[in-house]
């Protein structure tokens, strides 16, 4: 195993069902994390990161996925798809410890370009997961600091 | 929360957690490298950062590896800094820290 750049854990009052479908659904993930994630989330299908209708600036294929458990998917900026140095690797380990759930995102095999915007990206994100997912409320204004490592083009 | 401001008030704590994130994924040999602290010091530290969810773990074969997790500091972040606020809270940090040359004040 590669040594990850990034842990990043948020304990979660929900089931891990719940942050299963918050991770997978697109319209769910639009309302707390500003982008869709699309896929059928089976193993060796492509998935996206995108604004609802817009190309995806994130792409990637889904490595495995257990659900409610794990789910591992390649990241790449949708302009760097072609490019493996660009490629990174993402899990969410999913447990569920009695009313709360553990959810742990790792970021690995990241490039320095990636690194600098993952790590305002992710910590976002997951408090936010966690806001929606309690209190299903949303910080009202999108992100401006998505893990999105690179705009696509325009 | 108590947990994360007990654990952030302490310096020595602070600058574990400035260790991981100038290097994340120390084991606890390295991380009392760099520290002016005993081993079972720094242990402790960690366990209770640990336990206020700013520092996580990953095994890798015998190794414990440790990483900051910023998770709860932006939850505290985003409780009280509107969104609006936080360019120009950026700018006075930087000019804060070229002033002073030093950012733990």
């Amino acid at each position: 195993m590669d040594k990850p750049q990034f842990v990043y854990v948020t304990y979660i009052l929900t089931t891990a069902d719940k942050v299963w479908t918050a991770l997978t659904d697109a319209e769910t993930t639009a309302r707390y994390w500003g982008r869709s994630n699309v896929s059928d989330w089976k193993v060796g299908s492509a998935w996206s990161h995108r604004l609802p209708g817009e190309a995806p600036e994130v792409v990637g294929e889904v490595l495995e996925a257990d659900p409610p458990r794990r789910l591992v998917t390649s990241w790449s900026p949708a302009s760097k798809a072609a490019d493996p140095s660009r490629r990174s690797r993402v899990t969410y380990e999913i447990e569920q410890l009695g009313e709360k759930v553990r959810l742990t995102v790792t970021h690995t095999e990241l490039t320095e370009e990636g690194l600098r915007d993952i790590s305002r990206g992710w910590p976002a994100v997951l408090s936010n997961l966690k806001t929606f997912l309690e209190t299903g409320r949303t910080i009202p204004d999108p992100f401006s600091n998505m893990p999105c490592q690179e705009k696509a083009p325009a | 929360m108590d947990l994360v401001f007990k654990a952030l008030a302490d310096a020595g704590r602070r600058r574990l957690l400035d260790s991981l994130h100038a290097t994340p994924g120390q084991t606890l040999g390295a991380l009392t490298e760099g520290q002016q602290m005993t081993r079972q010091a720094v242990s402790q530290h960690l366990a209770l950062l640990e336990a206020a969810n700013l520092v996580t773990t990953v095994r890798r074969g015998r190794e414990k590896l440790h990483y900051l997790n910023p998770v709860p500091i932006h939850a505290v972040q985003a409780r009280w800094i509107a969104k609006f606020e936080r360019p120009r809270l950026d700018a006075l940090a930087d000019l804060k820290a070229k002033l002073e040359g030093d950012d733990d004040g």
